[in-house]
């Protein structure tokens, strides 16, 4: 090492020194950090222009497509004027609690998350308690008694095909046993990390005789249907299905909705029906980040998902807005978007996060035994 | 690096600089480690710290505290299977990647065409790391069962569409299209440094293409097949994305687990669990080098 | 022999490029059964693009010059003063290969983040952490080099062993040369094509490396192909990996053709 390399060394060692001494703290708004609701900032008004100072909102694994994510974003946007930032929109529930974890006090770290059932008691202490305004229009079963979380929009498992290629449609579990439909069957994933796959198994096993705290049978089911050659293990994606790979997914209601409308003017004619034999259903979860780098917009956002406007937007994306009830009784539903609907027979339980934890270990230890 | 002060100004030969400059003698050893400095401290932070971090987490438990519960449920299915159809997939992709990537590079290096070399080298470069989901969009575009090929090959009478794309055959297939690039890159310098000179030479001396290959070729080009082919091993161990897309999980591999342990949309993240088997892959990786460490020692013996 | 040489190379274009001819094909797809170039038109358009591309290409960049600093002498050092230590550093250097990059990204944030090992405390040396704090992108690039360093030593270690450094090294000192001079101007221009290989791969591999950046939140190129293209239109994110494809094997090209413009001819003479 001579005289030159010590002393370029020093010098990129001052720099570094330098820019670490620049590196400024991000400013926290504490009050609307630690505002459990509206009035603790003196009403709406005072959140909006606190949010607008603000200007930006993080919000992660948001798809456009998504129970109408995109328009909801976008009518944010253009209502109260503050950038949204969606990051990972592919990404898992589990990404988003690892953001939170991950990217604490920086100002990239998320402000909300849209998670599953599973995910939300668990860390709960990740998150800030806020009641919204529409808060009683929450059913007290569907949101936390503290306020850290809440669930938002719903759909029912759904069996999705192409009409095109599909002779008889199917309508049930029970039918796409039928040998029409060998190799065109897929999943959105692996059903141990993929909420949608998971939720198929579980619907099946409802079908077939199992329950919410059995998820056996929707394991057997699936391993004759893998091994009749129907179901193929390909992900149903956008792009696996508009190429054709996949001709018939089961998926949410709400994706294969929005699949109808991505694939017009394609070579694939989607259509949507909720099965009858298995009728399964589940909610996403809000939540606002202890340590969002954008407490008022995140509350504002809040505020905006679980107003009429919000949740009826939630409805023209074919999911089922948490305050569905209330709307219809106040009056405040978009009828044309609820007739939209598809079709449900019969009430689904929405499975608890002990039977969920349960099923997911059960479905660990025995898938792939099943479907190799 | 040195520690002598060389006198440098003088032209011409300075004897005494000669066999300072190279040997490694003992009491040199200690100063020579100091070379290696830049690289150990840039490792130490950028590689070391992340993996203390998966090891330290391999053998904790989520509330902190020491534990081996995460690496005693890989004794159990499905990590064990998983475990042996990751090592069956590395091993088969590797070998297979690099008997056909080195022919490739053969057949490359053996050619007069410049251009060729120059396509081929940046092609491999590009496919090597072409992979995940648009990999395995492109092969079931080709060979699924909606596929432009499937389409084709029925007009003569072939049904590619019995050929499970997603069992794991088909995924060896997906594999090695970027695990013979891979190799065809890697061991492309090697083949070049195999000179003509040696083949005229060893002509010259009356021997024929299979001595040659047998007292020549063969023992220059083993060192640097087996190291390849120990990094087509490795790289497949890691791969998962493409896995993901094509068998959802019916093909139990461990950086599929890996994934699904560390970022589920189903349950929270099991990040010991996730870690142990991260530290398995680790420990596969080592005692696979210890094997390749015995082979290279076997092949330099040949050399002679 | 020739035709053994061109069957294989054929069956292996065809191999390789089929499954790329199904993908194009499928992008270009538009309404009904017509094609059209629309989905690669409206892909330039989608806000991000440019962005991704050129920060992607920066770290590119970035990588093949850091990982070739770092190895080279390292790498020169190994074989002409610690032989014996080479296995040990070719050991170290394929563990960035095993560690999966969903593992390799939770332990970077767990270590390098706020709440990290390294990050809890912040003495002045610990530079790298606070720039993490402002900017994902500088410990992108360092992990990126770390993730380049298997084939990268691999390729230079198989060059150094047929140059026999030893003897050019030897000579080099003899003329007087001094360190810096005998790597630059002996051993560097012996390792042209190990260190062309090496460098492709890099910027091959940063350009398509998705699962890390993406994990740590990075805007590079196939960051955004998964994030604004594919969220758009499936066919614009099909369209988008091969443009990514195609631009990285174009600037490969240059690269190779540029880096070989004075090819053996100088080594060949010195050698008889």
């Amino acid at each position: 090492m001579n005289r030159r390399t010590v002393g370029l060394l020093a010098g990129v060692l001052a720099l570094g020194l330098a820019v670490a001494g620049c590196s400024s703290s991000s400013s926290k708004n504490s009050k609307a950090a630690s505002a459990k609701s509206a009035a603790d900032l003196g009403g709406m008004d005072q959140l909006a222009a606190a949010a607008k100072k603000e200007g930006t909102l993080n919000v992660i694994t948001l798809p456009r497509t998504w129970a109408n994510y995109g328009a909801i974003m976008d009518d944010f946007t253009a209502k109260y004027g503050i950038k949204i930032t969606d990051a990972n929109p592919d990404g898992t529930s589990a990404d988003e609690i690892t953001a939170i974890k991950s990217l604490k006090g920086q100002s990239r770290a998320p402000d909300v998350v849209d998670i599953g059932p599973a995910f939300t008691t668990v860390n709960k202490n990740l998150f800030a308690p806020y009641k919204v305004a529409t808060w009683n229009d929450i059913p007290d079963s569907q949101k936390d008694a503290d306020g850290a979380f809440y669930q938002d929009y719903g759909g029912y498992v759904s069996i999705g095909y192409d009409a095109n290629r599909i002779k008889t449609p199917p309508t049930s579990f029970a039918d796409l046993k039928n040998p029409e439909y060998k190799g065109l069957i897929g999943l959105q994933g692996d059903p141990t990390q993929a909420g949608a796959g998971f939720a198929a198994v579980y619907a099946a096993s409802l079908a077939n005789g199992g329950s919410l705290d059995d998820i056996k049978p929707g394991i057997d089911y699936f391993g004759a249907l893998k091994q009749s050659g129907n179901y193929i293990t390909v992900a149903a994606t956008k792009a696996s299905v508009e190429s054709g790979q996949v001709g018939v997914t089961i998926d949410w209601d709400y994706n294969q909705v929005a699949f109808v409308s991505a694939l017009k003017g394609s070579k694939v004619d989607w259509k949507v029906v909720v099965p009858k034999d298995g009728l399964y259903a589940s909610y996403y979860n809000q939540a606002i980040s202890a340590t969002a780098p954008h407490p008022a917009a995140a509350r504002l956002w809040e505020e905006y998902l679980y107003s009429a406007e919000g949740q009826n937007l939630y409805l023209k994306g074919a999911a089922r807005p948490v305050t569905l009830k209330a709307m219809q009784t106040g009056g405040t539903v978009d009828q044309a978007a609820l007739s939209a609907l598809p079709a449900v027979s019969g009430t689904a339980q929405l499975a608890s996060e002990t039977q969920i934890d349960k099923a997911k270990a059960a479905l660990v230890a025995d898938w792939t035994k099943a479907v190799s | 690096m040195t520690v002598a002060v060389q006198n440098v100004d003088t032209p011409g030969v300075n004897p005494a600089a000669a066999p300072r400059a190279v040997s490694s003698g003992g009491r040199r050893r200690g100063a020579g480690l100091i070379g290696l400095a830049p690289f150990a401290v840039f490792v130490g932070f950028f590689l070391g710290l992340p993996t203390y971090k998966i090891v330290v987490g391999a053998l904790h438990g989520p509330d902190g505290s020491w534990t081996l519960a995460s690496v005693r449920q890989l004794a159990h299915d499905p990590y064990k299977d998983a475990l042996v159809q990751t090592v069956k997939l590395s091993l088969y992709t590797a070998l297979l990647g690099g008997a056909l990537g080195l022919a490739i590079a053969f057949a490359v290096v053996s050619s007069t065409s410049t251009l060729l070399r120059h396509v081929v080298s940046t092609a491999s470069g590009v496919l090597a790391y072409f992979g995940g989901v648009p990999l395995a969009f492109a092969f079931l575009a080709t060979m699924g069962p909606q596929g432009l090929a499937t389409r084709w090959l029925v007009h003569i009478g072939v049904h590619l569409e019995r050929f499970q794309l997603y069992g794991f055959n088909g995924l060896t297939l997906v594999y090695l299209y970027f695990q013979i690039p891979l190799m065809v890159l890697v061991i492309y310098p090697a083949l070049e440094g195999l000179r003509p000179q040696w083949f005229e030479a060893a002509r010259n001396l009356g021997a024929s293409r299979a001595q040659y290959w047998r007292f020549v070729g063969g023992p220059v080009l083993l060192p640097p097949v087996l190291g390849a082919v120990m990094l087509l091993f490795a790289n497949s161990l890691a791969a998962y994305a493409t896995a993901r897309a094509l068998t959802s999980g019916s093909i139990p591999l461990l950086s599929v687990q890996i994934a699904n342990t560390l970022s589920s949309n189903v349950g929270p993240s099991q990040e010991n669990l996730g870690y142990a088997m991260g530290l398995e892959l680790i420990v596969i990786v080592a005692l696979a080098m210890v094997g390749y460490s015995l082979l290279q020692r076997r092949a330099a013996r040949w050399a002679g | 022999m020739r035709y053994a040489r061109w069957t294989v190379l054929g069956l292996a274009g065809l191999f390789f490029v089929l499954p790329l001819g199904a993908s194009i094909e499928f992008s270009l797809r538009d309404k009904g059964n017509g094609h059209s170039f629309s989905a690669w038109r409206q892909m330039f358009d989608v806000p991000g693009f440019t962005d991704g591309l050129v920060t992607s290409l920066i770290l590119a960049l970035g990588t093949m010059i850091l990982v070739l600093a770092l190895m080279i002498p390292t790498v020169a050092w190994l074989h002409l003063r610690l032989p014996r230590w080479r296995r040990t550093v070719e050991t170290i250097c394929i563990l960035p290969l095993v560690i999966p990059p969903v593992a390799l990204a939770i332990s970077i944030t767990g270590t390098f983040g706020a709440d990290g090992v390294v990050g809890k405390q912040t003495p002045w040396f610990f530079t790298p952490i606070t720039l993490f704090g402002q900017q994902i992108l500088p410990i992108l690039l360092l992990e990126y080099v770390v993730l380049a360093l298997p084939f990268t030593y691999r390729t230079l270690d198989a060059g150094m062993s047929s140059i026999s450094a030893a003897t050019l090294v030897e000579a080099a000192r003899n003329l007087g040369a001094s360190w810096p001079t005998t790597l630059l101007r002996v051993i560097v221009p012996n390792l042209r094509t190990p260190i062309l290989s090496a460098a492709i791969l890099g910027g091959a591999m940063v350009l398509g490396e998705l699962t890390l950046a993406l994990l740590l939140f990075a805007p590079t190129f196939p960051v955004w192909t998964i994030n604004a293209g594919a969220q758009a239109d499936p066919k614009i994110g099909v369209a988008a990996s091969m443009l990514i494809l195609l631009v990285s094997w174009i600037l490969l090209m240059m690269m190779s053709l540029l880096g070989s413009h004075r090819p053996n001819k100088l080594a060949r003479r010195a050698a008889r």
